[in-house]
């Protein structure tokens, strides 16, 4: 069946599109150029829409036993938010920390089309792919945590070299069925097992005796040799501490030219001036990463309202958990592996710091130059949920309403950010950049993210009006594999995703002194770690996309 | 798409969901037990003529699990042997015909608790597991205050000191000594450091605390209900508050001190308690004194809760309840929306107070868990051979997990979860498999 996207005005930047009216052709779930004569089977006239590929979320805590813990505890944030089964929809909720089903539902209706959950612990994957084959609608995959586990770090010290550990990093990266890797708090996580409190940048872990430094380039040197695509996604130190601004500057000059993803930069850009000690951080950061063309990175923007923060950090959680409202917090130490921590937050616009954090969001937004190298989140559900998407989209697309928010935050809030004086206005195009052609390229999501011919056709289809919000809320069409799932931001048909992997080549001898480590140390062994295809293919009736990789290179 | 080199995927990959042959020699290596929550996964299993037979690590839940005979089976109408289809018509219409069903025990793995959600949401029922009462105890604490908790391969590994809490977890689990608390070589006790193993009630069985790096057994007997006021006194005492009185439920103030010294001192500290001992009225109050107690501790020194408990699939029902609900169990679906009331829609209460008109109860591990008697109508999926004191309207013999057929099922930590193995005891048809063919018929 051919079907016609007549006359819509594409933005698809990744083929250099900019808001021209074309035609688009599916067939068999791909974007096509039919033959001159072919047949259409069906036309959807699209003159004055906008259309671009399906959006994409790199950074979304949406699987995995942190979720589900954020869901058990803050069961009040789900009254008044319960979703009835439809005819074609199951039951659920949802607000900060929405049920698997209802998040996929309301990605869907939002015009999204793929998602990826960045803080999977190979302790912890199997769950995260079970909860992940719970959430319909939308392709997904994960990126697997290293950097506190304790094989990593014992490798490190033991000086088993970049071979031995390029090694680990592919197994644990098939084990997991991952896609990319992250680290979080390099080492952070494995020191407050040790009761260490902080640990910056170029701070021993009192163990080991290995720097997050040491770690950040560890990893960051491993994917690039075993050719994984996207950049270690880093989490770095001190998260939300003020004065950060400092450790992400010496972060990113720490990477020495090294590829790099800094993830929620936003909870990384604090600075200590002023009478409250907390400033923001943002122009400096954003001229640095302006520089440094060797880094990406997403926002982690804060919006007003209640939310949950869960993250693997726990060290820097358990600091956080002054700040938890409702005054309840969930830290745990994880299977010599890794951590985590969820707590509540309530961001208040009336709130000095949450108000200073919302405009230092913004700031990176309109100061980073380059969208190719940013990427729209608000780390759901930590910075707010995802359900504010079209919210932030205005603010980025519209100065006025943004100054008109500007002026209803904490007046001290005001005083201390540039944002009012910040005219940028980002343009489709940009968006598009941002929340579909940046996120593929960087993820390596070959036939995702844009329109050309060969692509998988997850498309949408939004109502050219001036309110973006409202435009961004309820597109009108959205198609997966070429199938239309939503019409009018309702929910037409439910598919599965597919879940998105890479496998980088590993020598299979690494299995040795890992199964010995599992065997002498672990409550599980090391062949009960691995996540099967059939797990993902059969038991979450889903599907496995390998993305390419490049060739290994070793050391000479 | 290019594919990889070298680094070929792992074997898993190539693993069929299917019948797992356990090679050449039938024995099957690594299985893991889904017997009790601590799912331990180093078993060796293989045939006899009669059934399978474990080879290695096995402990008396497993054997009686593994090595149960698989008695002939055949589902059944009101007591009359049917076909398998007529069971599930059967089944399917007094699930349709119901005002509001409840979908208890709940004794299954992540397969069959999706499947369970699913009918459950299509039939607008109520969702409850057996043993909710015991994780009630814990939930109840997470919901209102949070905890820090630690997790199995943690503790083994890191802590100096561990402190059970009232709770004779030899019952529950008879490897968690030999595997968590008196294993060989933690990786962080060096320098000849020994783990200290501290037990908070009376008539608990210590005999498996021994051997490994384990130092001091101390043992604080007081009635198991009493627990409660012996880690409160502990609290106080940490936190420095003077006490009258010169013993709590039996225990020496200076015993408790005594306690209280080690807690401050230890590098890693783990309270440990399995919520299905702790059957005394409002033991929540216990377990969140145990982690407020963690909590102050965690100013000063590393310390973290470990709970224990998870028979029958209770963690997993809980954990899928949650993520595609929302709510931990206790969930009715009769307005269409999930509606949470952990008072309301418990399972014992909505038999006992015939607010249910029709109970699907699923029991896929043990034959020992049973509905509480009643003589509403009961759809009963069940290990073969269970008997119930009132005839059950239907009975459909099902498969266990692990051993007939394939599944996972998520570890008491609430972190960790294990794929179980297909073992080929039987053909009996998973929950899974049955309560899709029922939902297919409403």
């Amino acid at each position: 069946m051919l079907i016609k996207l007549s006359g819509g005005t594409v933005y698809d930047p990744a083929n250099g599109i900019n808001g021209e009216a074309r035609d688009i052709f599916i067939r068999d779930g791909r974007i096509v150029k039919p033959g001159d004569n072919e047949r259409v089977d069906q036309e959807y006239p699209l003159k004055g829409y906008v259309v671009m590929a399906g959006a994409i979320d790199p950074h979304t805590h949406i699987g995995g036993g942190k979720v589900t813990i954020g869901r058990m505890m803050l069961t009040e944030d789900h009254i008044g938010q319960e979703v009835a089964r439809g005819e074609l929809t199951r039951a659920g909720c949802g607000h900060a920390v929405p049920s698997t089903l209802t998040a996929g539902y309301r990605y869907a209706e939002m015009g999204y089309t793929a998602c990826f959950e960045p803080a999977m612990l190979p302790a912890n994957a199997r769950q995260a792919h079970m909860e992940m084959g719970d959430t319909p609608m939308v392709d997904k995959g994960a990126f697997v945590m290293l950097g506190s586990d304790d094989f990593l770090l014992r490798a490190m010290t033991q000086k088993k070299g970049s071979e031995f550990i390029n090694d680990y990093i592919g197994w644990t990266m098939h084990a997991a069925q991952a896609l990319a890797v992250k680290v979080v708090n390099p080492g952070g996580i494995s020191a407050f097992k040790f009761n260490q409190r902080k640990l910056d940048l170029d701070e021993k872990h009192v163990h080991y005796e290995l720097t997050p430094r040491d770690i950040l380039i560890t990893l960051a040197r491993g994917l690039r040799e075993i050719g994984v695509t996207h950049p270690l996604h880093v989490h770095g130190c001190n998260l939300g501490v003020p004065g950060n601004d400092e450790t992400t500057l010496a972060t990113i000059r720490a990477m020495e030219g090294l590829p790099v993803h800094l993830t929620h930069v936003q909870f990384h850009s604090y600075g200590t001036e002023g009478d409250m000690k907390f400033s923001s951080g943002a122009p400096r950061v954003a001229e640095l990463v302006n520089k440094n063309k060797n880094v990406s990175m997403d926002v982690g923007q804060i919006m007003f309202g209640q939310t949950c923060t869960a993250s693997g950090d726990s060290m820097r959680q358990y600091g956080n958990t002054k700040s938890a409202y409702p005054k309840k917090w969930v830290v745990m130490d994880i299977e010599c592996d890794a951590g985590c921590g969820v707590v509540p937050m309530k961001y208040k616009d009336k709130s000095f710091v949450n108000a200073l954090q919302w405009a230092i969001g913004l700031e990176l937004f309109m100061m980073v130059d380059d969208p190719w190298r940013l990427f729209l989140t608000t780390d759901h559900p930590n910075g707010g949920p995802f359900t504010t998407y079209p919210h932030l989209i205005r603010l980025l697309m519209d100065r006025g309403f943004r100054n008109d928010m500007l002026q209803k935050i904490h007046p001290g809030a005001q005083a201390a950010t540039i944002l009012g004086s910040l005219k940028r206005e980002y343009s489709l195009y940009e968006i598009a950049i941002m929340t579909r052609a940046g996120p593929a390229k960087s993820l390596g999501l070959k036939d995702r993210g844009h329109l050309g011919v060969g692509a998988s056709a997850d498309i949408t289809v939004y109502d050219d009006v001036a309110d973006r919000e409202a435009m961004f809320q309820k597109p009108g069409l959205v198609f997966k594999n070429g199938e239309l799932i939503v019409k009018n931001g309702v929910i037409v048909k439910v598919v599965q995703g597919a879940t998105h992997v890479a496998r980088p080549e590993y020598d299979r001898a690494i299995e040795k002194p890992l199964r010995e480590y599992f065997d002498r140390y672990h409550t599980v062994r090391m062949d009960n770690l691995r996540v099967g295809d059939h797990e993902i293919i059969q038991s979450d009736k889903g599907s496995i996309i390998q993305q390419p990789t490049r060739a290994r290179v070793r050391a000479a | 798409m290019t594919t990889t080199t070298t680094g070929s995927p792992p074997p898993a990959t190539a693993r069929p969901s299917g019948l797992s042959t356990g090679g050449a020699s039938g024995v099957h290596e690594n299985v893991a037990c889904p017997f009790c929550g601590i799912l331990c996964d180093d078993l060796e299993i293989g045939r006899t003529a009669s059934g399978l037979k474990i080879r290695k690590n096995g402990c008396d839940r497993a054997v009686a699990g593994f090595e149960r005979p698989v008695v002939a089976s055949s589902p059944q109408v009101a007591g009359r042997e049917v076909s398998l289809a007529e069971a599930v018509t059967e089944a399917a219409r007094l699930v349709r015909a119901a005002r509001l069903p409840l979908f208890g025990g709940l004794g299954t793995d992540v397969e069959g608790m999706r499947a369970v959600m699913s009918a459950a949401e299509h039939a607008g029922g109520v969702v409850d597991h057996a043993f909710s009462e015991g994780q009630y105890r814990n939930f109840e604490v997470l919901q209102t205050a949070g905890w820090f908790m630690s997790t199995l391969t943690e503790t083994r590994n890191r802590a100096d000191l561990i402190v059970i809490v009232g709770s004779d977890i030899h019952k529950l689990h008879p490897r968690f000594f030999e595997r968590i608390v008196a294993t060989p070589e933690p990786m962080f006790l060096m320098a000849g450091k020994k783990r200290t193993v501290v037990f908070i009630g009376a008539g608990l069985d210590t005999s498996a605390a021994t051997g490994g790096h384990i130092g001091e057994v101390i043992s604080l007997p007081c009635p198991t209900a009493a627990v409660g006021e012996v880690v409160s006194a502990l609290r106080a005492r940490l936190k420095g508050v003077p006490l009258a009185a010169k013993e709590i439920a039996g225990i020496a103030i200076a015993n408790i001190d005594d306690l209280a010294d080690r807690c401050r001192k230890a590098d890693y500290g783990v309270m440990v308690w399995a919520p299905p001992s702790l059957a005394f009225p409002a033991a929540d109050l216990t377990v969140r004194i145990v982690s407020d107690l963690v909590k102050d501790l965690n100013l000063t020194t590393r310390f973290a809760g470990l709970s224990l408990g998870g028979n029958e699939g209770a963690v997993s029902a809980g954990a899928v309840s949650t993520w595609q609900s929302g709510f931990p169990l206790r969930v009715s679906y009769a307005s269409g929306k999930p509606d949470y009331d952990p008072v309301r829609f418990a399972a014992d209460r909505l038999i006992a107070r015939r607010e249910t008109d029709l109970v699907l109860w699923v029991a896929s591990f043990t034959p020992d868990l049973m509905p509480p008697e009643s003589d509403i109508p009961t759809v009963l999926l069940g290990v073969p051979g269970m008997t119930l004191a009132v005839q059950p309207a239907v009975y459909i013999p099902v498969g266990t997990p692990g051993a007939d057929h394939a599944g996972r099922l998520i570890r008491c930590d609430n972190v960790v979860s294990l794929p179980l193995t297909n073992l080929g005891r039987s053909t009996l048809p998973s929950v899974a498999t049955v309560l899709a063919a029922i939902e297919h018929a409403l």
